[in-house]
C-alpha cells in the first residue's frame, strides 16, 4: 500500500495519489506514516530532477501535488507530525529583489529533503538575515537574487554576517539567474548552486549528512 | 580623415546586418542589450529615468559619446513610471512602488487568467483581454469587466452594446485610460525621436518590434509559472489550443511595429523553454511547434527575428537550427558556443554569451580573454555578434568597453 501512494506520486499521477491518501485517511491510517511516504516520494523525485530525467516542470507539480496532499490531511493531524530534521537553513532573496520562483522551489526541496527551512521572504534586509542567523542558529544560509545588482547586495549581506561575528558559523549558499562561481567568489559565498537539487546537496554535505 | 556620421551609420547597418545573414562582415559587430547601465553611468537613478524620459535620454547620449555599439536601442527601456502609475499596473513593482529609487522594476507573476478559463479565452481573446485581463492588470480599467460582448453587435444587438458604454464605472475607466494615453504619447514621442537622434550621431536601432514565444504569452503574465507547468500535465489539450492560437497574435504584435518603424528586426524574448525548465519531449511538444510558427510567420512578414534564448539553450540546439538559412538570429544568455556554432553554423546568426557577471567582478584582460574566446569559437566565417548574456545593468564601465574595442579590433575579418 505504501509502494502504491509513493510510486504513484513519483510517476506524477495526481488522482490516483489522492484516491490512495483519501483511502488510507478512511481506514483511519496514522498520518504520520501517509506523509512519511510523501516525503519518500518527493526525495526520489528530487533525485530524478538531479538526474535529468524530472525538470523544474515536474517539481512545480510535485509542489502542486504535495499541497493537496496536505489538504486532505490537515484536519486529521493533532499537531505537526515530528520529523527528524538534519540542520537548519535560513534562506531569503536579497535587498532589492523580489524574485521568488526559484526560490520558493529551493524551500520546497530542502523542507522536502529534511531540513527546517526558515524562509525570509523576498526583499530582505541586510540586517534581517543577521538578525535570523542570531535567532534561528541555522548551520547553512541561503542567498537568493536574479538581477545583477545583487551581487553587491550579496557582499553586503555577507559582510555584514562577518562584522556581527557570524560569518564562521554558518555555509552561506548563492542562487538565481545571474549567478555563477565568479560572482561566489565576488560576493564571499561558500558555493554556488545551480538549482534546486544542488542546494540540498551542498546542505547535506555542510551538515554531514549522507 | 574622419568618417562622417553618415558614413559610420552605413558602416555599422552593413555590418549588422551581414552578420544578421550570414554574409561576412568587415568585423564582428557589437550590437549591446542594455537597461540600466546608462543611467548608473550617468549618475542618475532609475527612478528619475522612469519619470523623465528626457533624462533618460540624455544618459542615452552619455552611453554613446563613450561606447561603440553597431546598433542600439536608446531609452525606450525606461518605462513610463507615470502611465504604469495612473492605470496602476499590477504584474511591475518599480522605484517608488515596491522597489528602491536605485534600483530595476521587476516582474512579479500572478494569475491573471484562471485555469478553467481556457476555452473563454480561445473563443474569443479579444472580448477576454477587455473584461478579463485588463481589469486584472491595470487596477484603473475595473470598469471593463462591465464591457459588454462586441461581437454580439449585429441587428438589435448594438442596443445592449452601445448602452454598456453609458455605466459609470466604464466611463470612469475609458477617462484614466485616456488620460494615462496622454502621458504615453509623450514617452512614445520621445523614444520615435531618439531613433533619429541616435541615426544623426551615426547608430542604427536595433529595436522594431518586441514580441514573446506563444507558450510564454500564456506562461508569463495569464497563467503563472505554476499555473502553466500544472497544465502541461492537468489539461494540455487545452493548453496547446491556447498556444495555437496565440500564434498569428504572437506574430502581428512583433511584425506590426517593426514594419511600421521601419526597423525589420522582430526581438523574441524566450523565457521558459530553457534547459532546467522542462523537459526535451515537453520543449518539442509544447514549445518549439509554436516557436517556430512565429519565427515563420515573422520572416515571411518581412522581418529578421532576433530569438533571445534566456537561460541554457544548448539541449535545444538541435530543435531551434530547424529554420531557413540566413533568416534568424539566435541570441545566447548561456550555450555551449562551440555545439552552437557547430549545429547552427550556416543556418543561423549566434549572438551573445559574454557573461555579465564578468563584467561586474572580472578585469579587463578577463572580459578580452573571453570576447577572444567567444570570436575564435562562435565567428569564424561570419554569422556572430558580440553581446553580454543578459540585459546589462551593473558593469564596470572600463570592462563594457573592453567589449567594444576588443571585439571592433580582434574581430576583423581578413
Amino acid at each position: 500500500m505504501a509502494e502504491d501512494l509513493v510510486q504513484a506520486f513519483v510517476d506524477l499521477k495526481e488522482n490516483e495519489v489522492l484516491r490512495i491518501v483519501q483511502e488510507r485517511l478512511d481506514a483511519n491510517e496514522d498520518t504520520f506514516a501517509i506523509m512519511s511516504d510523501a516525503r519518500s516520494a518527493l526525495a526520489i523525485i528530487g533525485n530524478r530532477f538531479h538526474e535529468g530525467e524530472y525538470f523544474i516542470s515536474e517539481l512545480i507539480y510535485s509542489g502542486v501535488i504535495m499541497t493537496r496532499i496536505s489538504e486532505l490531511i490537515k484536519p486529521r493531524l493533532s499537531k505537526a507530525p515530528d520529523v527528524k530534521r538534519h540542520g537548519k537553513v535560513v534562506i531569503g532573496t536579497v535587498a532589492g529583489d523580489i524574485h521568488d520562483i526559484g526560490k520558493d522551489i529551493v524551500v520546497f526541496m530542502l523542507d522536502s529533503h529534511g531540513f527546517e527551512v526558515h524562509d525570509l521572504g523576498v526583499d530582505v534586509a541586510v540586517e534581517r538575515f543577521v538578525e535570523a542567523i542570531r535567532e534561528v542558529k541555522p548551520e547553512v544560509v541561503g542567498l537568493s537574487g536574479f538581477l545583477t545588482f545583487t551581487y553587491d547586495v550579496m557582499k553586503e549581506t555577507i559582510g555584514a554576517i562577518k562584522e556581527a561575528g557570524l560569518r564562521d558559523q554558518v555555509k552561506i549558499m548563492i542562487g538565481g539567474g545571474q549567478m555563477d562561481d565568479r560572482v561566489k567568489d565576488y560576493a564571499g559565498a561558500d558555493a554556488y548552486g545551480l538549482d534546486a537539487m544542488a542546494a540540498v546537496s551542498l546542505a547535506k554535505k555542510w551538515v554531514g549528512v549522507e | 580623415m574622419a568618417k562622417s556620421v553618415e558614413q559610420l551609420y552605413e558602416e555599422r547597418l552593413t555590418r549588422s546586418l551581414d552578420a544578421m545573414h550570414l554574409r561576412v562582415p568587415d568585423c564582428v559587430p557589437v550590437i549591446p542589450i542594455i537597461q540600466a547601465f546608462p543611467m548608473y553611468y550617468a549618475g542618475i537613478t532609475i527612478q528619475e529615468s522612469m519619470e523623465d524620459i528626457s533624462k533618460a535620454a540624455e544618459a542615452w547620449d552619455k552611453f554613446l559619446a563613450d561606447f561603440d555599439p553597431d546598433m542600439t536601442q536608446g531609452p525606450l527601456l525606461s518605462l513610463p513610471a507615470r502611465v504604469m502609475d495612473r492605470l496602476d499596473l499590477r504584474w511591475f513593482r518599480w522605484p517608488g512602488h515596491g522597489v528602491p529609487a536605485n534600483r530595476m522594476y521587476q516582474f512579479v507573476e500572478g494569475e491573471f487568467m484562471k485555469a478553467d478559463e481556457y476555452d473563454e479565452f480561445v473563443f474569443d481573446p479579444t472580448h477576454f483581454m477587455l473584461t478579463k485581463w485588463l481589469p486584472r492588470s491595470l487596477g484603473a480599467l475595473k470598469g471593463f469587466e462591465r464591457l459588454p460582448l462586441i461581437r454580439d453587435t449585429m441587428w438589435f444587438g448594438w442596443f445592449t452594446v452601445v448602452g454598456a458604454f453609458g455605466l459609470p464605472e466604464v466611463r470612469q475607466a475609458f477617462e484614466s485610460l485616456m488620460e494615462a494615453a496622454e502621458d504615453l504619447a509623450k514617452y512614445n514621442q520621445a523614444c520615435a525621436d531618439y531613433v533619429e537622434k541616435m541615426k544623426n550621431k551615426g547608430f542604427p536601432s536595433s529595436y522594431g518590434g518586441f514580441s514573446w514565444a506563444p507558450f510564454d504569452l500564456i506562461g508569463d503574465t495569464l497563467r503563472g509559472s505554476v499555473g502553466i507547468m500544472t497544465d502541461m500535465f492537468r489539461q494540455p489539450d487545452k493548453l496547446l489550443k491556447a498556444i495555437e492560437k496565440m500564434v498569428p497574435i504572437s506574430v502581428e504584435m512583433g511584425v506590426g511595429p517593426a514594419l511600421a518603424s521601419g526597423i525589420p528586426l522582430v526581438w523574441i524574448w524566450l523565457h521558459k523553454g530553457c534547459a532546467g525548465f522542462m523537459s526535451d519531449e515537453q520543449f518539442a511538444k509544447f514549445y518549439w511547434p509554436s516557436l517556430k510558427a512565429q519565427i515563420m510567420g515573422c520572416i515571411e512578414g518581412g522581418t529578421t527575428p532576433v530569438v533571445y534564448c534566456e537561460g541554457d539553450y544548448t539541449p535545444r540546439l538541435k530543435h531551434i537550427k530547424d529554420v531557413p538559412a540566413g533568416k534568424v538570429v539566435y541570441h545566447f544568455e548561456r550555450v555551449d558556443m562551440a555545439q552552437a556554432k557547430q549545429v547552427l553554423g550556416g543556418t543561423a546568426c549566434i549572438m551573445g554569451g559574454l557573461p555579465n557577471s564578468l563584467l561586474v567582478s572580472g578585469t579587463t584582460e578577463e572580459v578580452k580573454e573571453y570576447c577572444k574566446g567567444l570570436i575564435d569559437v562562435a565567428a569564424r566565417d561570419g554569422g556572430y555578434i558580440m553581446a553580454t548574456g543578459a540585459l546589462v545593468d551593473e558593469a564596470k564601465p572600463e570592462n563594457l568597453k573592453v567589449m567594444f574595442d576588443f571585439t571592433h579590433e580582434y574581430g576583423v575579418y581578413k
